[in-house]
């Protein structure tokens, strides 16, 4: 049975990382480039969120793991990542609303993580939370200026919605590696926070006039490492180095 | 060239230990909140500073090149208007 912080970081990790590694594959392609590197920016943010994390993970577990291991030699049902991030970049909206959604959770997560009895983990939250509020900001301005932009951006913006809204239920899960944590005061109640976010999401799309599909389709189970299909070709691309040059450092 | 771009912004940054914002570069953005975003991820991601101003590019009114014998020729000739005649008491450093 794996130790239940170290299950939890690496959670928590894994959606920096692999949303981290789906934004790294807009540089050199944004929309403007300005944006191009805003999101690059973001990229390095959460890939930087993931070492913290991932190092703090290898310590806990005590076997001589390390930060770069666990990102790049786990199997794709090892990672556990929300299957949200998981999601292509798509259009600029299908980027923008991925961005937001996970945004105010991380943004919201964060800031209770803040007050962890795990004085690592509130640390890591600490520092992480400065870098999530303004990667929020951020997704919030497009998200209002697509969806109250033209009526080509609306409708893009609207659909990716409807496109992705089925994932948002999991970044919510929780099973025993959680209740667990719970029950020690090192984490907060994840489940809990949905209806704080559904208040604070709601306020930028009403701004943005743009509405929530009624049906609260459920689908992932990421952080049973159970993945979408898209998981195999970002880890061929992530892993590719050191599949091919075992410990090849740089 | 596109007709439809967003306008141009100046961007000037003050740097930790500078006292005055310095022009950095420019960027464009459809409107000023926006252009102050821009303007972070593009001229601060290296601690360059810590506060911003953004600028309408249009709204600088610049001198003509043309000018420029008239506007600075003629203070070449007086180096008079430099403080460099002075002898420094001894003790002062970091003139």
């Amino acid at each position: 049975m794996m130790n239940a912080t170290y299950k939890f970081l690496l959670r928590l990790g894994d959606d920096s990382l692999i949303l981290g590694q789906r934004l790294a594959e807009l540089c050199g392609h944004g929309p403007i480039l300005e944006e191009d590197i805003a999101l690059t920016n973001i990229a390095l943010d959460l890939i930087g969120q993931a070492t913290n994390i991932y190092t703090y993970a290898a310590a806990v577990e005590g076997k001589g793991s390390d930060a770069d291991a666990l990102a790049f030699l786990r199997l794709e049902h090892q990672y556990y990542n929300a299957v949200l991030v998981e999601q292509p970049n798509g259009n600029f909206a299908d980027t923008i609303v991925r961005q937001f959604f996970f945004d105010a959770f991380r943004t919201l997560l964060f800031e209770k993580l803040l007050s962890s009895s795990d004085k690592q983990l509130a640390a890591i939250a600490e520092k992480s939370l400065k870098e999530t509020r303004y990667h929020l900001k951020h997704s919030s301005e497009w998200l209002i200026r697509l969806g109250d932009g033209t009526a080509l951006s609306h409708e893009r913006a609207q659909m990716a919605i409807y496109e992705l809204w089925r994932y948002t239920d999991e970044l919510f899960y929780m099973d025993e590696v959680e209740q667990d944590l719970l029950n020690e005061g090192v984490i907060t109640d994840i489940a809990a926070l949905k209806s704080e976010w559904m208040t604070n999401i709601s306020v930028v799309l009403n701004q943005a006039t743009l509405t929530l599909p009624e049906n609260q389709g459920f689908f992932g189970a990421g952080r049973k490492g159970r993945h979408s299909e898209h998981m195999g070709f970002i880890l061929a691309q992530l892993q590719y180095m050191q599949r091919a040059y075992p410990n090849m450092q740089w | 060239m596109s007709t439809n771009e967003w306008p141009l912004w100046e961007v000037f940054i003050r740097s930790k230990q500078g006292l005055n914002h310095k022009h950095v570069g420019s960027l464009r953005a459809a409107d000023a909140d926006m252009a102050l975003q821009n303007a972070r991820d593009v001229y601060t991601r290296r601690s360059e500073g810590i506060s911003i101003w953004v600028v309408p590019s249009a709204l600088i009114v610049a001198s003509d090149p043309a000018d420029s014998d008239a506007y600075f020729e003629p203070s070449e000739s007086k180096v008079y208007r430099h403080p460099t005649f002075y002898e420094l008491p001894d003790g002062i450093e970091h003139m």
